[in-house]
């Protein structure tokens, strides 16, 4: 059956590493970077592959860093 | 078409402002200057020309609504008196920072403080030299009749566009109030969207792909780009100080001492001119028009062969400071004011010549 | 990490092009950039760029004009009702708004606001409030809660010397010539939702000429200021802001609704 599976791509030199998205997130796929971006934040990132590509965390982020997509797979 | 009618100053005002092509006059009520907003909510504008007309709720207020009409482009207006004309520095320094045109009447009273509501020439330090905080300056035009108040609102309006900056029309409770006949000049049309969009591309009228987006702001935080930014400015006063000098001289070709004075004192000395005359003393009359820029190269001219020049301000001695930088030690310079709303008489004029100067 | 699901038929969310691509200076998980950025997309999803003329304040936000990509003025302190009344009146084609912070329009420019609402102006003003004055460094602000430490009220703020917090919104819900007014915030994607739609009625009400001004207030975190991190900064808005400045909406199409 068909599975919505969703990706977030985020822009970690814009990424003030606030943590908000974390808070937003419905299945904790959001986490923060060990590694730092060059103005010194840990940086957002994907840590797990259950995201559903709802958007909530692109919508909060204050910096507009994340760009979300969502798509049906076939299992 | 042009018109001859018997108006008072401040109604010349009001209704060439309309004929100017005035897009929004934004006012707060203030003796001596009411009619101006009275005289244009009674003609309704708007089926006119379309000009909008609105009361606002302070003279700080006023003052920002025509920055933001400025920052559109418009030609807009507000008038007030000297308390109220203190209120609004604040909006005259953004603009002033932001370059934007604008046109401000004050119709000057006595003061300090509340003072008086008797006309006063006490704001010409505030006029003339910036009024607000930072380095800038107006276009000050000084009218000395009712016709010169109907005449400087168009001139008024064009000086400001050609220099993104605003003018002032420095005036007083004299020549606000009283009532003389005047030719009201042809109606000129306002700025359609297209023509603001061509002549004045800065405006904020909206984005279009053809162009970046407009910004309108008086603030840079880059100490080196203010810099750069005032000292544009400054290069923009200088060339209005080339330009745009203007003056009138009355009987100063042969005359051994000159009368400097401008706005409702100068009809006063025009006639202390006669009556010295009479009494044998070769008088002539300086009259500025434009206040900043200051007639300076004139005087300096003129100081080379008078014997001593007399300011006459309803002050206590402002534009004489000027007067003296221009003269610059070459001959006397004196100084008759009168205050508090006390209007001098040519009488007294004569005689602080004479016991003065001669 | 982008797999092959990451191609343009995919997309679900990307930052609209209304907003500039020049970094917010704002600080991390400040309220601003959110709310920016949700205004910018209802002018976009409704084609308003060439018509749109924000007013951007003095305040944290004084910079806005670098990153809203439309045709914006920088008003003097507390000013921007007074201009965008100018532009409305001057331009009523165009969609005209304001961008306030708390100090901005309930403290300095609190006769502006007062009189742009009372007049009915035609314009969406958006009020942002954080209960604090962020740009010079966290001194109190009108909406400063009682009791809350700030570096002009370290003890926390005296009511019985400095008055109480500032309910101006619903202030100004009393007026007649208000239209729309509710309370917003964007700690989650339900309430940034919920903004979206107000700030989109305000819009289209505007637009339409319906008459009267659409107030909206928007909650955020102002966590440097109440040194916090910003995820604890939300949380405590919401256990503690929220009682007083209770969000929702309060007068919807001319109608007290609270």
């Amino acid at each position: 059956m068909a599975k919505i599976k969703g990706e977030i791509v985020v822009d970690k030199e814009r990424c003030k590493g606030c943590e908000v998205c974390t808070t937003a997130c419905p299945t904790k796929t959001i986490g923060m970077s060990k590694e730092v971006n060059g103005k010194g934040y840990h940086f957002a990132m994907m840590i797990s592959d259950t995201c559903i590509g709802c958007a909530s965390c692109a919508m909060i982020c204050p910096d507009g860093v994340i760009t979300v997509y969502k798509a049906k797979i076939e299992e | 078409m042009e018109e001859l009618r018997l108006m008072k100053g401040n109604e010349a005002i009001a209704e060439a402002a309309i004929r100017a092509g005035c897009d929004g006059y934004f006012g707060y009520p203030i003796t001596p200057q009411s009619e101006v907003m009275e005289y244009l909510m009674k003609e309704r504008p708007e089926n006119r020309t379309g000009m909008v007309v609105l009361q606002a709720e302070s003279e700080l207020a006023a003052i920002n609504m025509v920055y933001g009409g400025a920052c559109c482009g418009k030609r807009v207006m507000t008038s007030s008196s000297s308390p109220g004309f203190s209120l609004k520095q604040e909006g005259i320094s953004y603009m002033a920072g932001a370059e934007l045109p604008c046109l401000i009447l004050n119709v000057v009273r006595g003061g300090p403080g509340l003072g008086t509501i008797q006309p006063a020439q006490s704001d010409y330090f505030q006029s003339t030299k910036g009024g607000g905080h930072g380095d800038y300056r107006l276009i000050v035009l000084a009218p000395s009749s009712v016709q010169e108040m109907a005449d400087f609102v168009a001139l008024g309006f064009d000086l400001a566009f050609k220099y993104r900056m605003p003018s002032l029309i420095l005036s007083d409770g004299v020549i606000g109030q009283m009532m003389e006949k005047v030719v009201l000049p042809e109606q000129r049309p306002r700025f359609t969207e297209a023509e603001i969009r061509k002549n004045t591309p800065w405006a904020t009228v909206g984005k279009t792909p053809d162009r970046e987006h407009n910004i309108i702001t008086s603030l840079d935080m880059d100490a080196a780009s203010q810099e750069r930014h005032v000292l544009h400015l400054q290069e923009k006063y200088n060339a209005v100080e080339q330009n745009e000098v203007r003056f009138e001289e009355i009987q100063c070709e042969d005359a051994d001492y000159i009368f400097v004075a401008y706005g409702s004192c100068a009809r006063i000395c025009q006639k202390a001119v006669d009556l010295a005359r009479a009494k044998g003393i070769k008088v002539g009359l300086l009259r500025p028009i434009t206040l900043f820029p200051f007639p300076t190269k004139e005087i300096a001219r003129l100081a080379e062969k008078a014997k001593g020049f007399l300011s006459v301000e309803m002050s206590l001695g402002q534009m004489v400071e000027d007067v003296r930088l221009a003269v610059n030690g070459k001959t006397k310079v004196e100084f008759y004011g009168r205050v508090g709303g006390i209007i001098p008489n040519p009488d007294e004029v004569v005689n602080a010549l004479e016991t003065k100067l001669l | 990490m982008a797999s092959n699901i990451c191609t343009p038929e995919n997309l679900v969310y990307k930052k609209t092009a209304l907003m500039t691509d020049n970094v917010l200076h704002y600080c991390p998980g400040c309220g601003h950039g959110t709310i920016h950025r949700t205004l910018m997309e209802v002018v976009d999803e409704m084609g308003l760029q060439e018509k749109t003329i924000g007013i951007a304040p003095v305040g944290c936000s004084v910079f806005a004009y670098n990153y809203m990509n439309v045709d914006m003025q920088e008003a003097a302190h507390g000013r921007a009702p007074a201009l965008a009344t100018a532009v409305k009146r001057l331009m009523p084609e165009k969609f005209v708004f304001t961008y306030q912070g708390d100090g901005d329009l309930a403290a300095i420019g609190t006769a502006e606001t007062i009189h742009a609402c009372n007049r009915g102006e035609n314009i969406l003003m958006i009020f942002v409030n954080n209960a604090i004055y962020g740009m010079t460094g966290g001194q109190m602000a009108p909406t400063t809660l009682e009791d809350m430490k700030t570096a002009t009220s370290p003890y926390g703020r005296d009511v019985n010397k400095v008055g109480w917090p500032l309910r101006i919104t619903e202030m100004i819900a009393q007026l007649n010539g208000v239209r729309n007014v509710s309370r917003h915030s964007v700690h989650t994607a339900a309430a940034v939702r919920t903004l979206k739609k107000a700030i989109k009625k305000g819009i289209e009400d505007q637009m339409a000429n319906k008459g009267g001004l659409t107030f909206i207030e928007v909650m955020s975190n102002c966590n440097s200021g109440w040194k916090m991190k910003p995820t604890d900064a939300n949380k405590w808005m919401v256990e503690n802001v929220f009682e007083y400045f209770k969000p929702g909406d309060i007068k919807v199409d001319g109608q007290l609704v609270r």
